[in-house]
């Protein structure tokens, strides 16, 4: 390539990107101990597992299985830390808490790389979407400890004492955040329980917690599979619990905790729905439909993993999600150009090949334009969407979780409303028209614990999230969120 | 949305050898410029060495001459006489640049000499006046009859996105050009561009009124099978710019506009930055000023 003329083309076969790996490589230890009154121990039951790469299946780490024993003892800590940090000035607990969000702050990029090694997501998505939100929880929450008395129309508030907090793997930072900051700011203690093949960064922020001088048994941390977390979340010691996962575990919390007086938040499973009608901006429609599915390989419990498109678009519509599906970049999540990373798991890359089998045996038809092949090694499935889908089928009322939409249309506002509506979980909806009158009529009637006009996953420590219907119950960030943590 | 998805394309990481392709590209797609009250023939005479010739110093792989010189009508043979034979065209501004604020047929009669004075493509402006108030037939008027009057010569239409002001004026405007130029004709690819601003204004190519032209220019293609061109111009005076430029082309209209007959960059201090960015990729340390620009 290259001539000294002009009007020639420089590059002969198209300008491609040239690999951008990020190159900061954070520590990684061989094995991780539990997380026990500010210090790391070897688990009781002696029982360890390992922790991979998903986008290579290289072991990364081992990490320790909490049995009975340790998360006894983890609660025992907790209870332990309890008075103290409750009785702590809530502006002193405060100081902890911006400590914490500054030392995130500056350890951000190898936190990111370790969520992205860890989890598969997009070191692009890890560094811009996740960290700055995990400092911002913090630091939003800081700001609270000391104001909790205004917070509750002057009322004088206490902790509920020990919370037993249980997260999953797709934005494991992130959840623990959101999860332990409110905690913290309102003078309980926690034992927290990241997911099992996402336990890495919930562990180096640990290691901060040391690193800042947080009391000891503030917070703990046990590390496991989900009979752990059944452990955590049935402890007698506990005396709110908060769970952000499946639908199904979710019940199972619930069904376990029913004959206790335990305060409970459950986040649960979604199938959003993003409505776009004829008068939407377009652009911006493709451009919320696109991050509303592929954001974090569509392991996002908000993700509009439904689009319902006025029919009169539908055909130009899909044209173009088409057309912007192949520009997304899937590959190396550890590349700063790419898009769309790795799958989180063995486990659920097999559930998204199944559901997407389902769909195309059921008669949906699958659109899959990724032209570049995918790596050899570790779990990946493209994104992509089907269309000719019927509100009965499958890919329609199941949760997925992956990169898979599924289109369908309506004519008329009510059959969209209907439409949208018609599924057991009430997570988000998105609604995408350029007529104001519309959002507010078409919102009021969404049965959906957030809805976004215009523009979709948009997340802020100070905005109330959660859910209605089989989406769970309470809110978590805002003022909201507090509310569950003070009795 | 807009402003997001124009920001994405600037977190686009360029390296390696995709930088230094890129940067090329740029260079090849560049409208050299001098608009200036005070342009002299003898300025122009060394514009137009640089423009064949945009690097001083040799380099193993030789940095491609830019697309067009871009000047006021009164320099076009000038201009034209210095480019003769290097494949550099000669571009002018016409129609009252920068305001458009004569009658249209001074406007035209001015087209007609640049043409007649050698100038291979014509920037014209239209009357944002009578856009903003509403008078879309006038626009769309004198857009046709410009068009009229360059015949085959190409035109860039220059909608001043500064003065537009609104996302929806600048996409509807751009499709109102489109449509006029195109109506009851069989335009080549690349025969006429759209063109963000005249580089007098602020803002001028920012990132989302840069998208907004491609976007109309895609849904063009997409209805028609027609290329129309797009340039943005003003205000990109880095590299870094120049690439997220490309970079957001590549995106949305894809590979076939990674083409100087498709894609112009607008700029007169660009090129120091482009050719200063090639030695350092080549050399690994930055050029002196002097080194590069000899204009």
């Amino acid at each position: 390539m290259g001539q000294s003329e002009a009007g020639t083309v420089v590059t002969a076969q198209g300008w491609e990107y040239s690999p951008a790996p990020e190159r900061t490589r954070p520590k990684i230890d061989s094995e991780y101990g539990l997380f026990i009154g500010g210090e790391f121990r070897a688990p009781q039951t002696g029982r360890v597992f390992d922790t991979i790469n998903p986008a290579t299946g290289e072991r990364l780490a081992r990490i320790a299985e909490a049995g009975q024993d340790d998360v006894d003892a983890a609660m025992a800590a907790a209870r332990a830390a309890g008075p103290k940090w409750a009785r702590l000035k809530g502006r002193e607990r405060g100081k902890y808490l911006f400590r914490l969000a500054r030392r995130i702050q500056e350890c951000s990029r190898e936190l990111a790389v370790l969520e992205t090694m860890d989890g598969g997501k997009p070191i692009r998505e890890s560094r811009d979407v996740d960290l700055p939100l995990v400092a911002q929880h913090f630091f939003y929450h800081a700001g609270w400890a000391d104001k909790l008395h205004w917070a509750f129309g002057g009322r004088n508030v206490k902790p509920r004492g020990v919370c037993g907090q249980i997260i999953p793997w797709n934005f494991p930072l992130l959840m623990a955040a959101w999860k332990l900051a409110p905690a913290l700011a309102c003078g309980n203690t926690v034992v927290l329980k990241p997911a099992e093949t996402t336990s890495l960064t919930a562990l180096h922020l640990a290691k901060l917690m040391q690193e800042i001088d947080l009391p000891p048994g503030v917070v703990n941390i046990v590390t496991g599979a989900g009979e752990t977390g059944r452990m955590v979340a049935s402890h007698p010691a506990v005396k709110k619990v908060a769970f952000t996962g499946s639908t199904d575990v979710g019940r199972k919390i619930m069904e376990e905790l029913a004959p206790r007086e335990i305060p409970l938040t459950l986040e649960l499973g979604g199938k959003s729905a993003n409505i776009v009608f004829a008068d939407a901006p377009i652009e911006q429609a493709i451009e919320g439909v696109v991050d509303g599915i592929w954001f974090n390989q569509g392991h996002v419990c908000c993700a509009g993993s439904r689009l319902l498109v006025e029919e009169s678009i539908l055909e130009s519509f899909v044209a173009r999600l088409r057309d912007r599906m192949a520009q997304l970049r899937v590959g190396d999540p550890l590349d700063k150009n790419t898009d769309v990373g790795a799958i989180n798991s063995g486990e659920q890359l097999r559930r998204i090949q199944s559901l997407v089998t389902a769909g195309q045996e059921e008669g949906a038809i699958l659109h899959d334009v990724q032209s570049a092949p995918l790596p050899d090694k570790g779990f990946w499935f493209p994104p992509c969407f089907f269309t000719g889908v019927q509100p009965a089928h499958i890919v329609a009322r199941e949760e997925i979780f992956g990169p898979v939409l599924a289109v369908m249309s309506f004519r008329t506002p009510e059959e969209a409303i209907r439409r949208a509506n018609m599924t057991p979980y009430g997570l988000a909806a998105g609604i995408w028209t350029d007529k104001g009158s519309k959002i507010f009529e078409i919102a009021s009637r969404m049965e959906a614990g957030i809805v976004w006009c215009n523009t979709y996953n948009q997340y802020d420590a100070a905005s109330p999230f959660g859910g209605v219907k089989e989406s769970g119950f309470g809110r978590e960030g805002g003022l909201h969120g507090l509310r569950a943590y003070v009795q | 949305m807009l402003a997001r998805r124009a920001a994405s394309f600037t977190r686009r990481s360029i390296k390696a050898d995709s930088k230094r392709s890129g940067l090329r590209l740029a260079v090849s797609m560049l409208d050299l410029t001098t608009l200036e009250g005070a342009d002299s023939p003898e300025l122009a005479r060394a514009l137009a060495q640089r423009a064949i010739h945009p690097c001083p110093v040799r380099l193993d792989q030789p940095v491609p001459s830019v697309a067009a010189v871009c000047v006021y009508p009164r320099l076009v043979p000038v201009v034209r006489e210095a480019l003769a034979g290097s494949g550099v065209k000669t571009a002018s501004v016409a129609t009252s640049f920068p305001s458009g604020q004569a009658p249209l047929d001074a406007r035209l009669a001015e087209t007609d000499a640049a043409i007649a004075a050698g100038a291979d493509e014509i920037d014209m402006v239209i009357s944002r006046g009578a856009f903003l108030s509403g008078r879309f037939d006038e626009v769309a008027a004198e857009v046709r009859a410009v068009k009229e009057v360059c015949g085959d010569t190409h035109l860039k239409i220059i909608l001043e996105t500064g003065e537009l002001a609104t996302p929806d004026n600048i996409r509807r405007c751009a499709d109102l050009v489109i449509e006029a130029v195109s109506a009851g004709r069989e335009l080549a690819d690349g025969e006429v561009f759209v063109k963000t601003s005249t580089g007098k204004i602020s803002p001028a190519a920012t990132m989302p009124s840069v998208l907004l032209l491609l976007e109309a220019v895609r849904d063009h293609f997409l209805a028609t099978g027609v290329r129309i061109g797009v340039k943005p111009a003003g205000g990109i005076r880095q590299s870094k710019a120049a690439l997220h430029m490309l970079v957001m082309v590549r995106e949305t209209l894809g590979q076939a506009w990674l083409d100087p007959k498709l894609f112009r960059i607008g700029a007169s201090s660009l090129l120091d930055d482009l050719v200063r960015q090639l030695l350092w990729t080549s050399r690994g340390h930055y050029a002196a000023m002097h080194d590069v620009a000899v204009t």
